[in-house]
């Protein structure tokens, strides 16, 4: 708990959006912008990066649901990802996330309930070297194992990492 | 205190760091700082031994080097007391023989892993923008664009069109903007080498980036990098600033009249923005949609002007071939394929990393020479190359040359560089599914045969891991597999049947035994398996018993457990608890 009291307060949208000029172009390093302070994208964000790049709102909801990294609901407060690459595909990520699901009582994409996790799968960490492979918050977790998985989160719920 | 070593470096790129080498690099300032030694310990990218990481190379006054591999930060005052100091290699902890590099020739990766990717002296120190030097000094746009014809290179974005015509086309438009993009928009899953060649050594993309733009008369250029490469960007970005502070980007680059500019543009995660119309649309800020060619970008791309879009890796061999000469590239590889490629090598392999190989060596030379074999001494079964976009070679055409021609041959690609080996655990019907899966999702929709054509294919592999499909299905899934490549608007569709086409043409049997005999033979599929305890090995533990989430084990008759099939959802998790191996996978579908 101690992370809450030691964060920057937040800027506000209007203080994101002067650094950026008005027009189309903008829309997605805007919203990138946007996200990294807020971590979604609310109604409020999506409207206001419209008025400033003069473009129809419309055009800015189909960016932000187009690109898988923007998301419209708020995170909890660690971020999960589980890598699906190739390399740890065939050693096994399949069943990483099927481990975190059942021991998180989470579907992929969920949140729990008290808002300490939120479970994604990603396309490709990178670090297939490490596969079957997970990141959490920026800590990867590299040859990740059904029986290594609650030690880890318990780590988190414990407030010992991140 | 002074030391015969002139310095220590640690591989912190990504991999690395994913690796815990930050925290060896920690201990090793800690260390030195402790001893009082005057040693520079450098922060270097990728070295590609990957399945060594975290990695610390200590480099003598002479230039001997010794690579210590698989280092903890427990490890560091070992090696600073016993090398550093008293100048003795820790055998035990250094890499012992040099199979893994010895294979390789390194033009695109010569500096990875070897200088410190933010200093731009260093990279000046090994000849770095002399390339560009001698392009804006003493050579005209049109002599450069014959020089990297004369190389031979070759797109090595997967596309493999040669790089020469494409700048001749682009300097061919009469227009007065023109723009330079260097595609950084890695979207394999499996595949990191343009993230290795951006964190290792950014300067000499932004080099090959600035006489590309000479060659086709260009005054700006984007870099588009995957959102999802936070430590490429940073080390770009200051790369650029670097490199706009000593001329070498900016307005009279090195004293001439050629101006050049960059800016970075970050990706939002869409595979399909790895196409050259996509990725238009999305520096424009719309949605990542492609569009029909022609016009090709190098007449009407970004905003409606000229543009050449090459790939980071392309790029990254531009300086070499402007310092060293067409000829001397041209004396790599093939007659079609000049060059070297680099590979991420990993899947079911001893050695996995990053590998640069001169093109047209074998796949068995990759996977048993420098990949030192199938992890577990298992059989090899097949290679997955080029992603989502390229296929499977089997085990029996291992020989066949890695070159664009050879490999097209075969229904794979040379693609952007993802290597996956594949023993015989592997599934080749759900490879083929996964990638689709891929592909379908990653689909933009705009055209209806990728769009549908995709979901379709999917949804016969879905049935057919389950055991539901029919022999019928598979030449169905081979004819549409074909029509959505002939037919789909861009790449992505255009190549999204290969792994489906290739596991078809050199696995059918698997394919008829998933639905022929609603059996996997590799035990992957998991509708199509069945676990079974090996009384003589079991040792009654009851681990697996704690572990069944449907209560479907209980005492067999005698000291050991049994599965009740007709219960069992066959998650794996009494296989994945048992620790003495004595729950096994059968193929064949369960018979109740």
């Amino acid at each position: 708990m101690t992370r809450l009291t030691t964060q920057k307060p937040k800027r506000s949208i209007d203080e994101l959006l002067v650094s950026f000029s008005p027009k189309a172009a903008s829309v997605i390093p805007i919203l990138q912008a946007i996200q990294a302070e807020y971590g979604y994208l609310s109604q409020e964000a999506v409207r206001c990066t419209a008025e400033h790049a003069r473009v129809p709102e419309s055009a800015v909801f189909g960016a932000a649901t187009f690109y898988s990294q923007f998301r419209l609901i708020p995170p909890g407060r660690h971020l999960i990802r589980v890598c699906q690459g190739t390399a740890c595909h065939v050693l096994g990520a399949a069943d990483v996330l099927d481990s975190l699901c059942d021991e998180l009582g989470i579907d992929e994409g969920g949140t729990t309930g008290d808002g300490l996790f939120t479970l994604e799968s990603v396309r490709c960490l990178g670090c297939c070297s490490l596969a079957p492979a997970m990141l959490i918050d920026g800590e990867t977790y590299g040859r990740v194992t059904r029986g290594a998985i609650p030690g880890i989160l318990d780590r988190y719920r414990k407030g010992d990492a991140g | 205190m002074s030391t015969p070593i002139a310095e220590v470096r640690v591989g912190l790129a990504t991999c690395g760091i994913a690796a815990g080498a930050e925290h060896v690099y920690d201990a090793l300032q800690k260390s030195l700082e402790q001893h009082q030694l005057d040693v520079c310990v450098k922060r270097v990218g990728c070295m590609g031994m990957c399945y060594n990481e975290p990695l610390v190379e200590i480099v003598s006054g002479e230039g001997n080097s010794t690579v210590y591999r698989q280092i903890k930060p427990d490890d560091v005052e070992r090696i600073v007391c016993e090398h550093v100091i008293g100048g003795a290699r820790v055998d035990e902890l250094a890499v012992s023989d040099d199979e893994f590099l010895r294979h390789q020739v390194r033009i695109v990766l010569e500096n990875c892993g070897v200088i410190d990717p933010e200093s731009l002296e260093e990279y000046r120190a090994r000849d770095g923008y002399n390339g560009l030097r001698r392009a804006v000094q003493a050579m005209t746009p049109a002599e450069v664009i014959d020089e990297v014809k004369r190389s031979g290179l070759r797109g090595r974005g997967g596309g493999g069109f040669p790089t020469g015509r494409k700048w001749s086309f682009g300097a061919g438009e009469a227009a007065s903007e023109k723009y330079l993009v260097c595609n950084a928009d890695e979207g394999d899953p499996g595949a990191f080498m343009d993230r290795s060649v951006l964190e290792g050594d950014p300067h000499r993309v932004l080099e090959g980036m600035a006489i590309a733009a000479y060659a086709i008369g260009a005054s700006y250029g984007y870099i588009y990098v995957r959102a999802e490469y936070p430590l490429a960007i940073e080390r770009l970005e200051k790369a650029i600033s670097d490199a706009r502070a000593e001329g070498l980007l900016g307005s009279d680059v090195l004293g001439s009249s050629f101006s050049f500019d960059v800016t970075i543009k970050a990706g939002a995660g869409a595979f399909v923005c790895g196409e050259e119309t996509a990725l238009i649309a999305s520096i424009e800020g719309k949605r990542g949609v492609p569009r029909r060619r022609p016009p090709y970008p190098t007449t009407a791309g970004l905003w409606g002007k000229p543009t050449v879009i090459n790939n980071v890796e392309t790029l990254a061999n531009v300086p070499w071939i402007l310092r060293h000469g067409a000829d001397a590239f041209a004396a790599h590889g093939t007659e079609g394929s000049k060059g070297t490629k680099v590979f991420a090598l990993a899947g079911k392999i001893k050695r996995s990393g990053l590998i640069e190989i001169p093109m047209g060596i074998s796949i068995s030379d990759i996977v048993f020479k420098i990949g030192g074999g199938v992890l577990g001494d298992k059989a090899l079964k097949a290679v997955q190359m080029g992603g989502p976009s390229g296929g499977c070679i089997p085990a029996s055409m291992a020989d066949v040359p890695v070159d664009y021609e050879s490999l097209k041959e075969t229904g794979a690609i040379v693609g952007s560089g993802g290597m996956i080996v594949l023993d015989e655990a592997t599934c080749m019907v759900d490879v083929a599914r996964y990638f689709l899966d891929f592909t379908q999702k990653e689909s933009c929709g705009k055209c209806t045969f990728c769009r549908i054509g995709t979901k379709r294919m999917l949804g016969m592999l879905e049935k057919m891991c389950k055991g539901e499909g029919t022999a019928d299905d598979i030449d169905r899934l081979a004819e549409l597999g074909q029509t959505v490549k002939s037919f789909s608007l861009c790449g992505l569709g255009q190549t999204a049947p290969n792994p489906v086409l290739t596991t078809i043409r050199y696995f059918r049997d698997e394919y008829l035994a998933h639905v022929e005999e609603n059996r996997c033979p590799a035990g992957v599929c998991r509708d199509l398996i069945s676990y079974r305890i090996d009384a003589d090995v079991c040792r009654d533990c009851k681990l697996c018993v704690r572990h069944c989430p449907v209560e479907a084990i209980a005492q067999g008759d005698g000291a050991f457990q049994v599965i009740d099939q007709s219960v069992c959802i066959r998650c794996g998790r009494c296989f994945a608890a048992c620790p003495f191996d004595a729950i096994c996978v059968q193929p064949g579908k369960v018979k109740a």
